[in-house]
């Protein structure tokens, strides 16, 4: 047996299996670098985390139980983001069919899918909250704000995927409509949609979903909902009334999440 | 009429699943119409609302840049550091939390839900109430705001890693596991090299998502950019506004152009 390992080439020979990887180790160490600079920029220290921590006791003491007794007023909230949700996806998924097939590149000249494209990376690039308050500051309080701040958010991400899924389709099917003389609407209904719509309601169903937990926000910043019974409660250090809103919401979320994969199964 | 006898009639759906699509196209319409008819928006402003926006942006324009290089600047740096450093705190809790998630690594069905359910609870709470919840906690500042992208990122990152990992093939495992490895071989010479593009991947991904989640959370107190934009409103300096929203803007745009150069570079 000793005599066996002993015929075994010697380390100076053998190459290693796992060679060190330097600049993978460089980048984590860069990593750690970084967030012993950054830390210092925010100005993090123990102690905060450490006082924190006791004020988190304190806070998740005072949630509890969780107060359920002004239900009538989050239902009111609760009904009210529903409301937000349906309409904006509803408004939203359908003004992204047309957005987002101006957008895609192989049907389309770019003339009309250029500006189509910069109005998809406008609504996608702000936060649904921040184009919330925009909308409340220009038109008002209430739902409608946050209406329509949801809405263009709908359009910047169902549009941008429906127009990749566009431009992924196999052109050979739109060639022989097109044979045929079908017309452009002709074509876009029997060639295009088909091949997409499976995507599309698969995007549509993920977007109601993310409105649905968008919905519940927009009232932070007085775009309509529960957000803005659950913000005032926040200010009134009501916090085991914060705890039922919390519960209500992850409630709903779960509902919609879970009618969300339903939906999706039934389009399969 | 009789060619239905004769020949098969070719459909596409059944008639169960065309009844079911049925219904969902009639619960939709149903629950469109419910919404208008039951929300509280008053129609006088949805009619004026184009001249009410159009009278904002006429009031935001010309954007104040003198504002930016004094206050702006530092703020959006500081959005950038509590998204960088809310994402390298969620990676570094999810990687744990994502590995008691898949079945793969902790073959124990009870310490696989209960990391799910902690996967799932991080992800159900929105980064705005994260963040309220981390203001009464630290206090105001960058240190709640970090906290708060952070647990909200657990959920989304412990997800795609756990999936990712369940994912790896068997075959450099059992090989390792052959030759007598211990287990943290197995899985820094097993998996990791398995999941190392999608880890990559899924890290950059969350982090565009939290550069523009870290710009709002300054709303509710949590720092960044959000707090100068929420003091220049209640100031109605619309100009500095439009400041504002540009520099977010261009922010916003450059995440996407470097997270999508480094994935085609990297992946």
């Amino acid at each position: 047996m000793s005599a066996a390992v002993k015929s075994l080439p010697g380390p100076s020979i053998r190459a290693r299996a796992f060679r060190p990887n330097w600049p993978m180790r460089a980048v984590w160490l860069g990593f750690a670098l970084y967030v012993v600079y950054a830390s210092g920029r925010l100005n993090f220290t123990w102690d905060r985390f450490v006082t924190g921590l006791d004020r988190g006791a304190v806070f998740l003491g005072r949630m509890f139980p969780p107060e359920f007794t002004r239900w009538q007023l989050m239902a009111e909230g609760l009904l009210e983001s529903l409301q937000i949700a349906i309409i904006a996806s509803a408004a939203g998924i359908l003004l992204s069919l047309p957005i987002g097939l101006l957008a895609a590149r192989n049907l389309m000249p770019a003339v009309v899918t250029v500006p189509a494209r910069a109005i998809i990376a406008l609504a996608r690039s702000f936060h649904p909250i921040i184009v919330a308050i925009i909308f409340v500051k220009a038109i008002g309080f209430g739902p409608l704000a946050g209406i329509l701040a949801l809405t263009l958010g709908s359009i910047g991400f169902v549009a941008k995927l429906f127009a990749e899924a566009i431009e992924e389709i196999s052109l050979k099917q739109v060639e022989a409509v097109r044979a045929t003389g079908a017309s452009f609407m002709g074509v876009v209904i029997m060639a295009v949609l088909p091949q997409v719509l499976a995507r599309f309601i698969g995007f549509s169903t993920y977007q109601l979903d993310s409105n649905l937990r968008n919905s519940t926000m927009v009232g932070i910043v007085g775009g309509g909902g529960i957000g803005g019974t659950l913000f005032s409660a926040f200010q009134r250090f009501d916090y085991d009334f914060v705890a039922a809103i919390l519960i209500s919401i992850i409630a709903m979320i779960m509902l919609g999440e879970v009618i969300a994969t339903w939906l999706r199964r039934t389009f399969q | 009429m009789s060619h239905t006898n004769d020949a098969p009639r070719w459909q596409r759906f059944t008639r169960a699943q065309r009844l079911a699509r049925f219904a969902v196209y009639l619960a939709m319409v149903m629950a469109v119409v419910w919404s208008v008819q039951n929300v509280r928006v008053i129609p006088e402003f949805l009619y004026d609302a184009h001249t009410q926006m159009a009278d904002l942006l006429r009031r935001m324009w010309p954007p104040d840049m003198a504002y930016y290089p004094a206050t702006v600047h530092g703020a959006l740096i500081e959005t950038l550091h509590i998204a960088t450093l809310g994402t390298i705190l969620a990676v570094s809790m999810a990687v744990p939390i994502g590995l008691m998630a898949a079945n793969n690594i902790v073959p124990i069905r009870i310490v696989n839900e209960f990391a799910k359910l902690i996967l799932v609870a991080s992800r159900s709470v929105n980064s705005l109430v994260w963040a309220l919840l981390f203001v009464a906690i630290f206090g105001p500042g960058a240190l709640a705001g970090t906290i708060a992208i952070a647990f909200r990122s657990i959920g989304f990152v412990g997800k795609l890693l756990a999936e990712a990992v369940e994912e790896a093939s068997t075959g450099p495992v059992e090989a390792l596991r052959a030759v007598g490895a211990p287990w943290p071989a197995l899985l820094l010479k097993g998996y990791w090299p398995q999941v190392q593009p999608a880890f990559w991947s899924i890290a950059l991904f969350r982090w565009d998502i939290n550069v523009r989640e870290s710009a709002v959370l300054g709303l509710v107190g949590a720092g960044g950019i959000g707090l100068v934009l929420d003091s220049a409103m209640n100031f109605f300096q619309w100009t500095r506004v439009a400041t504002i929203l540009i520099a977010i803007f261009i922010v916003v745009i450059l995440a996407e152009i470097v997270v999508t150069q480094i994935r085609k570079r990297l992946i």
